[in-house]
């Protein structure tokens, strides 16, 4: 008898060898990922590493240069514009700073979404955004204004906003960021119940080293364009590899540079090194 | 989505099949306020439904309040799983009466 097999993890994103530039500088240099249907997938890595564009690459908001990316199944170079429109869709985002209106009451931010890309009864979308703003514990808060919000209370909201279409994938931008230690922990509790409640792949960036091992199903450490790991909590805790040890223990970085490159980002001009003294 | 209705001594059974989301929920909502307007009790038959989202959600809310404040009622039978997680959330499990089954619907009703 043949041993009994788990069937393999269905995948809501695969990226294979992404490519991109902003300019003539390479962000990422042939990134390679899959997102796992109702996973916490986090990104970390040091500044200018990469994570911020991958993100946005990921959310099918930047144009690559090279490479694939199937996000549901569908690979994005293919889709006309209603195809990518029925797709963004099931994506939502909880963007770092919250990015709500501030003319807006936080029930109008929550709906907001529902009344762009729904035609549902109003009292349907009111009771919707009531459920999500329960379900983030602002239960009550729908006609306050972003200004009389504490941080973390924006953060939470932000989060209603972006899963008030029930997306299938959600994307968080450092969502501990800038929150004190008791209102993060409690933002990384919502996502964890957000995964198990709703099912929901979840990628989120950040560079709260306690918040990932607490939430991530896997890790991504990227590093200066590339994919220096993906692993989960125990296999990134446990690496053997120098970089991922300096970032996990917030070793700086090298000193020692590459003085062409550097004096080519300074001066835009490119030397030849054969012909450099 | 499809849906069935069905008289009882103690009110309707509504049946829906298939998934309710953002394009079928409306129909759903239609169909259980149609039900509450008649002044009709309803037990709310989920066991054909694979998924349900917020706005299908929401229209039952919105039916359920609608039965009380007519002096009607409205219970979930049959609730899946995964229903079952998003009522959770929004901790519709302790607003909602869910039954086992229809017939446990139907007394629930009754």
């Amino acid at each position: 008898m043949s041993p009994e097999t788990n069937p393999p993890p269905v995948t809501v994103i695969e990226v294979e060898n992404l490519v991109t530039h902003y300019g003539d500088r390479e962000i990422l240099k042939g990134v390679t990922l899959d997102v796992r249907e109702g996973e916490i997938m986090v990104i970390m890595g040091g500044s200018g590493s990469g994570k911020s564009t991958l993100l946005r690459h990921l959310m099918a908001l930047e144009t690559k240069t090279s490479g694939t990316m199937r996000i549901l199944g569908q690979d994005i170079d293919t889709l006309d514009q209603r195809q990518f429109f029925d797709l963004r869709k099931k994506m939502g985002v909880a963007f770092q700073g919250g990015a709500l209106f501030s003319s807006m009451t936080i029930g109008e931010n929550v709906m907001l979404p529902l009344y762009e890309h729904t035609d549902l009864d109003p009292m349907t979308m009111d009771i919707m955004t009531r459920m999500k703003l329960e379900v983030v514990e602002l239960g009550g808060f729908e006609d306050l204004m972003p200004s009389e919000l504490s941080g973390g209370m924006i953060k939470r909201a932000a989060f209603a906003r972006a899963i008030v279409m029930d997306p299938k994938i959600l994307f968080c931008d450092e969502p501990s960021a800038g929150l004190d230690p008791v209102v993060a922990s409690a933002l990384d509790d919502l996502i964890l119940l957000l995964r198990d409640a709703m099912q929901m792949s979840i990628v989120v960036v950040t560079h709260e080293l306690e918040s990932a091992f607490k939430i991530a199903d896997r890790i991504t450490i990227l590093d200066r364009g590339h994919i220096l790991m993906v692993g989960t909590v125990d296999e990134v805790r446990n690496s053997s590899n120098e970089r991922v040890y300096n970032l996990l223990n917030r070793v700086p970085e090298d000193d020692s540079m590459d003085m062409d490159e550097y004096l080519h980002r300074l001066t835009g001009v490119e030397v030849n090194k054969d012909a450099a003294l | 989505m499809k849906h069935e209705i069905r008289e009882e001594a103690a009110g309707v059974v509504v049946a829906f099949e298939g998934d309710v989301d953002l394009q079928t929920s409306p129909d759903a909502r239609k169909v259980l306020l149609d039900c509450v307007r008649q002044g009709k009790s309803i037990v709310v038959d989920l066991s054909k439904v694979g998924y349900i989202d917020s706005s299908g959600v929401a229209s039952l809310v919105e039916s359920f309040q609608s039965a009380r404040k007519g002096g009607r009622n409205l219970v979930l039978a049959s609730v899946s799983e995964g229903a079952l997680r998003v009522l959770k959330l929004a901790r519709l499990d302790k607003v909602f009466t869910i039954c086992d089954s229809v017939e446990d619907g139907l007394a629930a009703i009754g």
